[in-house]
């Protein structure tokens, strides 16, 4: 995309994932797979279900995660050719033909959200990006039961992802890595 | 623990190693060559139409490129789907494509249940069904005939059953599933809740769930509608033995001992009748029998539900007083399986006495009382009338008085020779698995083993295809038309099941095969059309509906809104003898059961056995999913779950394998052990759907562990006849094998 059309507003794309409705049903991980043909055995988003406490005070969180599209993106940084890259609209891309397969974008992510694509690039979540490029959500988003998944533009006030940011109780994952993870929990 | 990418390989998909040492990945399940994945996988058409991976019926939408399935969205137009779909239904190209899929007639050809089987043409296949099938009827009678069904597509073959002249038509979703608690709204209310259920989840203020484990129970709108309620700030109240995805979600969670749901719901109801936080005004205006009721629940105190139920007595006061509280936005779930421990009319019974307690019935967040868009019928011939008898669903001299649905074990066990009042010759199976339905396995297998004939229509060869004498290869739900779909909800709605492709191989319709079948048997004036589309054109312009839009919809909607409640403008009818809500019912007093619910204490586990529990995971449904290796994916095991204490007296860590035993000595397994804090210590709990050995299931096969294995023992029902199937108990021991 041209970044020279865009002087009025510079779209920033996130997700937002409400961990109190979902299920952890793994629509989003099929959807997602039908989507992008992602093969047997590797997935691009998942679910984590972490309890706490003991029979019978117990607590439990579910999460559907996948690449928090970061914007001081480590797998960017070491990435040696250049194929990972951020885009304009700050989803993290990779360039199959410049990609090595090298594998040091897989030991930098701290989200663990890369596997090597059997036809031998690093393959990850692109939030869709071809979806979005037609105004459609993310695969995850549109398929979801609970609508847990909120995409959109987090520089937009307006917008709904904004503003369950604003209104709600929060995290990311992995705050000390520093990554700025564009992936917001909501807790 | 932190989940890894390549961990998540390991951990969903453990036996992906051994699945490409055998070949399973390269036999092109999958789409093959994979499609560049920045392309994405719109289709060049798009095809609406209805799921059918479980019995809910979603919209679909479905993509098809270069003549192939590519992926299968949720349809917006459809009020069941509203542009969602659960897992299963995202996976149902997993299914189309499966590689073990039934692909031409078969003729048996070794002994019954060997699984060998010779491939013949569909004239001859049929000609053998149509030439068994008449010669059944002339020598012992159109009873001897029954058939057992899953699925919308049955409606075809419950036509030819009806012209053949047979009653015993039956499926296992009565007494191995819902029928109970049928059964215990009708006798409370006049009418079931129906399915989908008429419940008004989103806009309950409290939701209680007694067992009902939504969310892993996934049925789309209830889901959705789950997760509103939460948004919304809905309180849960989830009373179940495992902390279920729904009990951690819930204000309270009551992990009853197994089999006391009765006596807490009693103690909830005398709290709510003594401190009159009931629904005064609705109880005077639509209910009788409250004198009765509240005599009845005078001694049934917390305290006195404390000792059955383990429930502490203050928690049940608080819990009632907080149900009471949401009234009446306070529904009480009545739940889907509710086949557990034999008392379960009554358990249903007292669900549904609570609710009209908190005048939940005919209220917004409580019980909608929904109508059906109205669908015309395309006339046939009056059956002709048989003398025939009752189905033999009971056992001789014995009556369970408020059956309303025919009961498979009992058709089932009728089909061993001397048991009913007579014999049944031979089975119809359409859709339906009964080795992993019907409890008591060695019954079924003893019934398959005596019938005279047994034709299966399936898509899958499973368990029990495996038996069958003649196969006959069904298109899936992807692949045909079938019947428009109307049921009550909450938007009256029509929806069209529509070919997304091609049948594959030599699959047919189930349509076609029973439209063949009647004719070859004399009963084609049933089947009044040349094809399917010339059948749905002629009921569409019976109804007054559009078949262009509502083919390129998926799904019409009535235009007006419709009443759904009182308050609304429903009528409140209740079809009961009295006219009113029976909160004691004189039917039941009139035939020798308790008119009240009464808590019968249950049996418990010697000190090295637990309550065998078991459910559903999101990606399942009954035993039919399992060999879907998109959906095998997500869950392809069912690790038991087992309390962390007592699985370190058994010197038992995560990922052991075990073997489970019953109290009948039937050894199950291996089963990998799951440890948890989740679940109480007399419990361990399985997903429902494993452990199947069909040897042309070549990804189920022998994946996990079958729960119906070791339900060798039920208790019946005595209102309706239902199975109880928690009542078995199992000990662990390392596995053996």
């Amino acid at each position: 995309m041209n970044t020279q059309t865009r002087t009025e507003h510079r779209i920033r794309y996130g997700m937002v994932m409400d961990t109190r409705k979902c299920v952890g049903c793994n629509a989003c991980v099929l959807a997602c797979k039908n989507e992008n043909g992602t093969p047997h055995g590797f997935t691009r988003d998942w679910i984590t279900t972490t309890t706490r406490g003991r029979f019978p005070k117990l607590s439990m969180e579910i999460r559907s995660e996948r690449c928090n599209h970061c914007e001081n993106a480590p797998c960017v940084t070491v990435c040696p050719t250049g194929a990972s890259h951020i885009t304009d609209t700050g989803i993290v891309l990779v360039d199959h033909d410049k990609c090595t397969g090298c594998k040091a974008c897989i030991a930098a992510c701290p989200y663990d959200a890369r596997f090597i694509h059997p036809a031998g690039y690093a393959d990850k979540c692109t939030f869709c990006n071809h979806r979005v490029e037609q105004g459609l959500d993310p695969a995850c988003v549109s398929v979801c039961p609970t609508e847990s998944l909120h995409f959109g533009d987090l520089n937009d006030p307006d917008s709904e992802v904004s503003r369950l940011v604003a209104e709600n109780e929060f995290k990311v994952l992995h705050p000390e890595a520093g990554t700025r993870p564009k992936l917001f929990f909501l807790v | 623990m932190p989940v890894s990418r390549r961990n998540f390989i390991k951990i969903t998909s453990a036996t992906f190693g051994a699945a490409m040492g055998a070949g399973l990945t390269t036999r092109g399940w999958s789409r093959a060559p994979q499609p560049d994945p920045e392309t994405g996988t719109d289709g060049d058409r798009v095809v609406p139409s209805f799921c059918e991976l479980c019995f809910w019926k979603c919209g679909i939408q479905a993509h098809v490129k270069d003549g192939r399935l590519t992926k299968i969205e949720g349809n917006p137009h459809h009020p069941l789907s509203r542009g969602h779909l659960c897992p299963r239904g995202t996976g149902g190209a997993g299914l189309l494509y499966d590689p073990d899929r039934l692909r031409q007639p078969l003729i048996r050809t070794g002994t019954r249940g060997a699984e060998e089987f010779k491939p013949v043409s569909w004239e001859d296949a049929l000609d053998e069904v149509a030439d068994k099938l008449t010669r059944i009827r002339e020598q012992y009678g159109p009873e001897a005939l029954a058939l057992f069904s899953h699925g919308y597509g049955a409606s075809w073959f419950k036509t030819l059953m009806h012209a053949y002249g047979t009653p015993n038509l039956t499926h296992p979703s009565y007494a191995q599933c819902r029928g109970s608690r049928q059964t215990a709204f009708e006798l409370t209310f006049g009418a079931g809740v129906g399915s989908p259920e008429a419940t008004d989840i989103e806009h309950a203020r409290v939701l209680t769930l007694i067992g009902s484990h939504l969310g892993e129970n996934m049925h789309n709108t209830q889901v959705q509608d789950f997760a509103r309620a939460i948004e919304r700030g809905a309180d849960l109240v989830v009373v179940d033995p495992r902390f279920s995805v729904a009990a951690s979600k819930a204000r309270y969670w009551l992990p009853i001992r197994p089999g006391t749901d009765i006596a807490l719901l009693l103690a909830w109801m005398h709290v709510i009748v003594e401190e009159k936080l009931y629904d005064r005004d609705y109880i005077e205006q639509y209910a009788v029998g409250f004198d009765e009721l509240k005599a009845h629940l005078a001694d049934k105190t917390p305290q006195w539900a404390y000792a059955a139920t383990s429930i502490d007595p203050d928690t049940i006061v608080e819990t009632a007083r907080f149900i009471a509280g949401g009234r009446p936005a306070s529904l009480v779930h009545p739940g889907r399986r509710t086949s557990w421990t034999g008392d379960d009319t009554q358990r249903g019974r007292a669900i549904a006495i609570l609710n009209a307690l908190l005048g939940s019935w005919g209220r917004r967040g409580g019980i909608l009382r929904p109508a059906s868009y109205p669908l015309a019928k395309v006339p046939i011939p009056p059956f002709e009338h048989h003398e025939t008898r009752p189905p033999a669903d009971m056992p001789k001299g014995v009556i369970y008085p408020f059956a309303s649905s025919p009961l498979s074990h009992g058709i089932r066990d009728a089909s061993i020779p001397g048991t009913a009042d007579y014999d049944i010759k031979a089975w119809m199976l359409y859709g339906t698995n009964l080795l992993q339905s019907l409890p008591q396995q060695d019954r079924t297998i003893e019934a398959l083993q005596n019938l005279e004939f047994i034709v299966a229509i399936d898509v899958l060869p499973t368990d029990t295809v495996g038996w069958a004498d003649v196969v006959l290869p069904e298109a899936t739900y992807l692949e045909r038309y079938d019947d428009l779909h109307a049921p009550a909800w909450h938007d009256p709605y029509v929806a069209i099941r529509q070919p997304v492709v091609d049948p594959m191989y030599d699959s047919k319709p189930g349509w076609w095969i029973a439209k063949e079948l009647a004719k070859r048997m004399g009963y084609g004036q049933y089947f009044p059309f040349e094809d399917i589309e010339e059948y749905l054109a002629e009921r569409a312009e019976r109804s007054g509906i559009d078949l262009m839009e509502l083919s390129k919809k998926g799904a019409i909607t009535a235009s007006e809104p419709t009443p759904v409640t009182f308050e609304e403008g429903v009528e409140p009818s209740f079809p009961t003898p009295s006219g009113r809500i029976e909160l004691y019912s004189q039917q039941m007093a009139d035939a020798g059961l308790p008119p009240l619910p009464d808590y019968t204490p249950p049996e418990e586990p010697a000190a090295d056995q637990f309550h065998l529990l078991f459910g559903r995971a999101p990606t399942l449904s009954f035993a039919r999913t399992a060999n879907n290796r998109l959906l095998g994916e997500i869950l392809d095991d069912n690790p038991v779950w087992i309390h962390t204490r007592r699985a370190a007296e058994l010197g038992l860590k995560d990922g052991d394998k075990v073997d489970l035993i019953n109290q009948d000595g039937v050894r199950e397994g291996p089963a990998t052990v799951n440890v948890t804090e989740r679940i109480r210590p007399d419990c361990v709990y399985i997903v429902h759907g494993f452990g199947q050995k069909a040897k042309g299931l070549h990804f189920a096969r022998n994946r996990g562990i079958s729960d119906t294995r070791l339900i060798t023992k039920t208790r019946i029902d005595p209102v309706m006849g239902g199975t109880g199937l928690n009542v078995n108990f199992v000990r662990i021991e390392k596995a053996v094998s």
